[in-house]
């Protein structure tokens, strides 16, 4: 299904960066999960690295606005995000999908991507069209009228996407989205994600690092709050040397950079 | 068009257009498009190849459409999650409230247990309608743009809907006037909206409700007696206070949607 495109989304930017972090630090309970993370994110899926704690999730919470950072800059869209500022634009340019994807049990699934529109306050006329492309877009649309509780773990996942790029976000923040999915489900997957790169900024958290590999035009590499490394996935695959762990080059690359991180920070 | 082309002119363009000027056939065609009778003329004029052709399109269009699933019914837009969430907590409302009336009606020793319950009794589910921890969507909640005080209003009022009429019928039935009832139960709850822009909706509800059984409820219990600020001319201090508490929480309306409001 087509979708009209308005002259407000052609313009032109006032921003540089869709998502441009300066030194930010964000804490979860009293750790600083993030700390002094310098980021800028243009368009494009951009994936998200690190070793578990690594401060991913994190970082996406506080991209997503669930979470006041608490020191540092963080600018979404042109607009400088702190505690006291009105979010109500930029949240309505933001998808998110949460590590945990939290949902209506009775609700089908149709009602509960409507509902995520009207919540993202979506024009009423628009909402059955955008709903239905979503649902169609992650490959659900013979169960969009299936409750939510009869849903398979990875037709939860694709469900918790569907939600997440309803409104067309320009920033699309998915955390962990293969997990539950099959093979045949992840290649569709990236397809969709190459797709939603052309023309906006996505941020995918993820363990696999084929899947960035494949999927994504540019790789952040974060670790203990920090950013360690951000380049293409040609450039981390060159990373690599012979005697690093990894099936795959960019594997190689991604202990590789690690390593030198880790060794880097000890000395 | 006014002119109907001719048969010989329709069979030509059926067959193709050869011989006939491009000017003329997208005349012709614009024609067919608004005469159903020249389109009659023209289904005759084409080929057997060509009608078999058009069969099986139509024939493979119509099993399409057999097979395929319905048109969706169109229906307002309903969001029902948050009521089928609050929904135990409504009951326990109700029910705290028919208990009150149950007790008050049959103990006749004790100050009315109505008055003292009316303020607490719909805190409940409006801590319940904006917590963390009853919304297994809370994340994703956190996130939107509608999310704010109007959000926080509509469940609120919705609450208030469903237990007014509750506490009505029981302030009917215990015979205490309206004002005594209903200015509480509206200063509690928006005391709780403006004090939850600070600290989260549900610990301000939970602690107001702690605040008020412990000074108030317990006490006159303990004392048999109703409490001064629940006797009858305690109505403009009641009334005062809700206007107050609701002018405040439309002041600080920013609170609502400030990052991590109400959080965890």
């Amino acid at each position: 299904m087509m979708r009209a495109v308005s002259a407000a989304e052609t313009a032109p930017t006032s921003y540089a960066w869709a998502v441009h972090a300066e030194r930010l630090v964000v804490r979860a309970g009293r750790h600083l999960a993030v700390n002094g993370l310098d980021l800028a994110l243009g368009t494009g899926v951009h994936g998200l690295l690190g070793p578990n704690g690594a401060g991913k999730t994190t970082l996406m919470r506080a991209l997503a606005t669930v979470v006041d950072p608490a020191d540092g800059r963080l600018s979404l869209l042109g607009e400088e995000v702190t505690g006291r500022s009105d979010l109500r634009r930029v949240r309505r340019g933001l998808g998110y999908l949460p590590q945990h994807f939290g949902f209506y049990p009775r609700f089908t699934l149709r009602e509960f991507v409507e509902y995520m529109a009207w919540l993202k306050e979506m024009p009423k006329a628009v909402i059955p069209g955008a709903v239905q492309r979503a649902v169609e877009r992650v490959g659900l649309a013979d169960r969009a009228d299936s409750r939510m509780k009869t849903l398979s773990g990875g037709m939860l996942r694709r469900a918790g996407i569907a939600q997440a790029i309803v409104n067309d976000p320009q920033v699309l923040l998915l955390d962990e989205p293969t997990v539950g999915l099959d093979p045949e489900q992840r290649l569709h997957f990236r397809e969709l994600l190459r797709e939603l790169g052309v023309d906006s900024c996505v941020l995918v958290s993820t363990h696999l690092v084929e899947d960035v590999a494949v999927a994504c035009t540019d790789v952040v590499l974060v670790n203990e709050g920090r950013l360690v490394w951000q380049g293409s996935p040609a450039q981390l695959a060159e990373q690599g040397g012979t005697g690093d762990a990894g099936d795959s080059a960019a594997e190689r690359g991604y202990s590789a950079l690690l390593r030198a991180h880790r060794a880097q920070v000890t000395a | 068009m006014n002119t109907h082309p001719t048969p010989v002119l329709i069979s030509r363009y059926a067959a193709g257009g050869a011989g006939v000027d491009d000017a003329t056939v997208w005349a012709v065609e614009a024609h067919l498009e608004s005469c159903a009778a020249c389109r009659a003329l023209l289904a005759d004029a084409v080929g057997p190849a060509t009608r078999d052709l058009l069969d099986l399109v139509g024939d493979g269009i119509a099993a399409g459409i057999a097979a395929g699933p319905g048109p969706t019914r169109r229906r307002r837009l309903r969001p029902t999650g948050v009521t089928a969430r609050i929904l135990p907590w409504l009951a326990t409302a109700v029910g705290l409230i028919l208990a009150a009336l149950a007790f008050e009606q049959t103990v006749r020793s004790l100050p009315s247990l109505v008055l003292l319950v009316a303020p607490v009794a719909p805190l409940l589910p409006v801590a319940a309608a904006w917590s963390r921890r009853t919304d297994p969507a809370w994340e994703l909640m956190a996130t939107v743009p509608r999310r704010g005080l109007w959000l926080l209003l509509r469940r609120t009022l919705a609450v208030l809907a469903a237990v007014g009429p509750v506490l009505a019928v029981a302030g009917w039935l215990t015979g205490h006037s309206p004002a005594l009832w209903l200015l509480p139960c509206l200063a509690f709850a928006a005391g709780s909206l403006a004090l939850g822009g600070l600290v989260g909706v549900d610990r301000a509800a939970i602690g107001l409700a702690t605040g008020w059984s412990v000074a108030v409820v317990l006490p006159s219990l303990a004392g048999r007696r109703l409490p001064a600020v629940l006797e009858g001319g305690s109505w403009p201090g009641w009334a005062l206070l809700t206007v107050a508490l609701t002018a405040l929480v439309l002041v600080r309306a920013a609170d609502h949607r400030r990052l991590g409001a109400g959080r965890i």
